[in-house]
């Protein structure tokens, strides 16, 4: 039980808790029973059935509801006399800033995404409030704590960035399933039901790329006095047929490989057309419940469909998306939570497969490929629950010393489940809390102020209300207080080459990225550079000083985001897993975990036991440890 | 398996979890029927987390009334209203509030001791959980246990507080794990816990846990005249003279026993709840672990303590050799 002290500690303090997901259940019930009683907690999400497996806090009448308000409800039923104040809100609502955080003594994060990660920990170290993160998928979590001056700050190692495959591999030579799945949701789901403007290499690829994108924009839209069923199967022909026997042309990249069969509808449709009307009709009404396996009567979502099975779903779906849905055609993002959306990319990745002569997969497992989702288990978001709210007592308690950061993980390493490590101290040369400046690579006579701004200020600095200053000139900033000749001079800017600015960003100069609400500066050295290479950086530009860790695929050509779309690089980051961990990935000499390599949290182990080189804090067993002399407990050693 | 498929429901239900160990775990965890003996703060978080799991049925034991707060100021599953509460037993208010976690899993409550139950009554189980009870208690029931010709997995887990130890006992356990792409058939044999605890301490590994020696000595002390739990800070005296005896008695260094830590055992009687909450969660794990037969299950002891942050697997079995670290 916890010492008067700590009890102390604990009922005087004020919380604040982000995300009342798997862990946020976990954390919340714990934080109320150990005697917390000034909590609060932000969530923008609402309830749904696939989370009721591990949060605990609701019920299947709650679905649709506030995570945040529900989850104070349940646990006020318990603890009725403490305070808790739901947020049902975005954490990176303007409203929760640097003034909001520093009335708390500490921060817990439960959270689910990088990006608000980063936000947290940008607003904890500009509030000076000390953060305890935490993340968990399947078996595997950690804790971890960071405090301005103490500890390192969250984005002091870089995060490995989500896995991007080659376009090619994609377009021309999948040789896995998650190949064919991004394929089929980010190409052919996109160029079919989503945006038709964006960029996209649906059509294999030819010696000549170029030859043939004039004629897929053709194909892919549907022709006067067609009616669905022919132009799916004209679809269905062009991408597993025409297609495959376009790419088979190509002698050269199969010298080394299994050659594609290409498969045409009517070698799997030919009588299926008359019976499958007439159930189209009977599907609901409602939009969001039109499934193709429901009126083609298939109801097991683990089963894994033969080839003949997959094209009936493939022409079911796309029938239905135009028969139901077509007010959504042209705007439709793929959804995990979408079923039909989900069908059509299961059938459409395995006719693919069937193709390229890769192994079949059951609709659940295509969702949770597609879909990004993480595994998640109870008892770890329990686990780490209890390890957040043992760390928030030490930093209540101001127990520097004994700070850690804690793995949980799914063998053990050295005896250990949970395994204890010393926190690390700051990097120096983090942009984030040491404010170290960043060097740009960049061609200032092509790239525009826009380029800059979507590209380095949004997607890699993870800025939200960027002000862009060269000298004492203001060149951008984002407000809702600028009169209209600011918003016209900024917009005008946004078109201009850096070289052409009012005041020109060249060679040589410094520019200095602010942004308000994380209380962030950022000084950018700019080094023109002319060419760049198109295939590794896709950007059109260089930044260094903190690099992200890449996770592309070996035989790699050319990152491409999540294997779609090369337009758009802040939308790279396709993370909406929950309560996924974004394993810290130490790179630098110092830190002690660096015999670790940056596959992340799912090799951690394999890893420590082949090197066993993993410093633990540990106490000796010929000491007593449990006196709590901080001198000893600092203590650690080589395996 | 069976060839008996899991619902639309349950496949929306537990689709986060089918995805870490798989459709046909699930549905043996489905058909899995569990005991508990004992419900304070870590065995409601065990519960909490086996009924999410999806388990067929859970069978609370805890006859005592609960007259005040104190019985579960770590316990979530009790509304902390005296209306409410008065009078009903520890069991039956838990049950009430576990029901309602989901409603898949059928949640109910046996009367008794768990002392006077027989194996016939222990045959209906798959998974038997014991807490807060006596010595005497864990080895009978064990032993019960094991005399039937059923594989029943045997738990017994305890938080003194900050600090909490599990005991495992899956007799002849055969599980699957995956070892690269491929998926090996492993077998495990576990001591009972008398067979554990009579290890010699001298034969144990040099660097056991100070933990599993210090809850021996308590276990020892309360099982001379004491209900389990019953120990205070004026205690200390007879059970540092009990740790002195007993290290004696196995020429164990009296330094593995810190009195430091017996202090802290026998003074804070209640649980910490974030304790009960790791305890609550390895434990939750190690069930689902042994229904599915996936994943090595650990062997025999588990340690953890908030003071070092440490989550320590312990093999304490006679066939131990006899090594240092």
């Amino acid at each position: 039980m916890a010492s008067q002290n700590q009890l102390a500690s604990i009922k005087g303090a004020k919380v604040l808790m982000v995300g009342a997901g798997g862990i946020g259940c976990e954390l919340l019930k714990t934080l109320a029973l150990s005697g917390f009683q000034d909590i609060h907690i932000i969530d923008m999400d609402t309830i749904e059935v696939s989370n009721l497996n591990r949060q605990f806090l609701f019920r299947k009448s709650h679905v649709g509801q506030s995570k945040a308000k529900v989850a104070r409800d349940a646990v006020l039923r318990f603890r009725p006399h403490i305070s808790i104040t739901p947020y049902h809100a975005n954490v990176k609502d303007p409203d929760f800033n640097v003034d909001f955080f520093k009335q708390f003594n500490v921060i817990l994060n439960g959270l689910d995404n990088l990006d608000a990660r980063r936000h947290v920990n940008r607003l904890c170290l500009a509030a000076e409030v000390p953060l305890v993160e935490s993340g968990t998928t399947g078996f595997l979590g950690q804790v971890t704590v960071h405090v301005k001056g103490r500890t390192e700050c969250y984005e002091c190692q870089p995060k490995p960035a989500p896995k991007t495959y080659p376009v090619c591999t994609i377009t021309s030579t999948p040789s896995k399933f998650v190949h064919c799945i991004v394929w089929a949701k980010d190409l052919l789901f996109t160029k079919l039901f989503g945006d038709k403007n964006q960029e996209n290499d649906l059509n294999v690829r030819s010696t000549d790329a170029t030859s043939s994108s004039e004629h897929v924009e053709d194909v892919f839209e549907r022709r006067k006095d067609e009616d669905i069923e022919q132009y799916g199967r004209r679809i269905y022909d062009h991408v597993f047929g025409y297609n495959i026997e376009e790419a088979l042309s190509n002698e050269e990249t199969w010298k080394n490989r299994n050659r594609p069969k290409p498969i045409y509808s009517r070698d799997f449709l030919h009588d299926e057309i008359a019976q499958q009307n007439g159930n189209v009709d009977n599907a609901a009404s409602d939009p969001s419940s039109v499934s193709a396996m429901a009126s083609l009567g298939m109801k097991n979502p683990q089963d894994i469909w033969c080839l003949k099975e997959n094209s009936r779903i493939f022409m079911e779906a796309f029938k239905l998306f135009f028969m139901k849905r077509e007010k959504e055609i042209g705007n439709l993002t793929f959804d995990k939570d979408d079923q039909l959306a989900v069908e059509f990319v299961t059938a459409a990745a395995n006719i693919r497969a069937s193709s390229f002569g890769i192994p079949l997969h059951s609709l659940f497992e295509a969702k949770g490929i597609a879909g990004n989702i993480v595994h998640a288990v109870a008892t770890t978001n329990a686990i780490i629950a209890g390890l957040i709210v043992i760390e928030a007592i030490k930093v209540l308690q101001n127990d520097t010393n004994k700070y850690r950061m804690t793995y949980c993980l799914e063998h053990p390493t050295r005896k250990m489940l949970l395994m204890p490590v010393e926190p690390f101290e700051a990097n120096k040369s983090c942009y984030v809390c040491s404010e170290s400046p960043l060097t740009l690579e960049i061609n200032t006579h092509r790239a525009k102020l826009r380029d800059f701004v979507e590209k380095i200020v949004k997607a890699k600095l993870g800025m939200y209300f960027p002000l862009i200053m060269h000298g004492a000139a203001l060149l951008y900033e984002v407000g809702d207080d600028l009169d209209e000749a600011m918003v016209a001079n900024y917009a005008a800017n946004l078109e201009k080459v850096l070289s052409e600015l009012p005041s020109p960003v060249t060679s040589g100069t410094t520019v200095t990225v602010e942004d308000l609400k994380q209380e962030l500066t950022c000084n950018i050295n700019i080094k023109h550079r002319e060419e760049f290479d198109e295939e590794k950086e896709p950007d059109g530009m260089l930044l260094s000083g903190w690099t992200q860790a890449s996770s592309v695929e070996k035989d790699d050509n050319k990152s491409n985001g999540n294997g779609g779309s090369t337009s758009n690089a802040s939308q790279a980051v396709p993370v909406e897993a929950e309560d996924n961990v974004e394993m810290d990935v130490p790179s630098g000499k110092k830190r002690r975990l660096s015999e670790i390599s940056s596959q992340g949290l799912l090799s951690f182990t394999e890893e420590t036991k082949n090197h066993g080189k993993l410093e633990v804090v540990d106490d000796d067993d010929d000491l007593v440890m449990l006196d709590g002399d901080p001198g000893l407990n600092k203590r650690k050693r080589m395996q | 398996m069976d060839g008996e498929e899991l619902t639309e429901q349950e496949t929306a239900l537990y689709d986060r979890q089918i995805r870490v160990w798989g459709a046909d775990a699930q549905r043996r965890l489905s058909k899995s029927h569990i005991l508990v003996c004992g419900v304070k703060g870590t065995v409601a978080e065990f519960c909490k987390n086996i009924v999410l799991a999806g388990v067929g049925s859970l069978t609370l034991v805890d006859d005592r009334v609960v007259t005040d707060e104190a019985l579960f100021s770590s316990n979530f599953l009790i509304p902390p209203d005296e209306n409410v509460y008065r009078g009903k037993m520890l069991a039956e208010l838990c049950c009430d509030s576990l029901k309602d976690f989901n409603p898949m899993v059928r949640v109910s409550v046996e009367k008794g001791d768990v002392s006077g139950f027989d194996g016939e009554f222990f045959n209906k189980y798959d998974v038997v959980v014991v807490s807060c009870c006596s010595l005497v208690t864990k080895k009978s029931v064990n032993e019960k246990c094991r005399k039937l010709s059923k594989h029943i997995a045997f738990y017994t887990v305890d938080c003194r507080d900050s600090s909490g130890e599990i005991f495992v006992d899956l007799q002849d356990h055969i599980y699957s794990k995956k070892k690269l792409e491929e998926t090996v058939e492993c077998k495990l044999q576990y001591p009972s816990f008398e067979e554990a605890i009579s290890v010699p301490w001298r034969a144990l590994p040099r660097r056991v846990s100070k933990l599993y020696f210090a809850m021996r000595v308590i276990e020892k002390f309360e099982a001379e005249g004491r209900h389990p739990g019953d120990v205070s800070i004026a205690d200390l005296p007879d059970v540092l003279r009990l740790k002195k005896e007993l290290c004696e008695a196995n020429s164990l260094n009296e330094s593995h026993i810190p009195d430091a830590l017996l202090e802290r055992l026998v003074t804070g009687t209640r649980e910490f709840p974030p304790v009960c909450a790791v305890i609550g969660g390895i434990l939750g794990q190690e069930v689902i672990k042994a229904i599915s037969g996936k994943g090595d299950p650990l062997k025999n002891f588990f340690f953890f303590d908030a003071v070092d942050g440490k989550g320590i697997i312990e093999d304490i079995s006679i066939s131990n050799p006899k090594s240092g670290s």
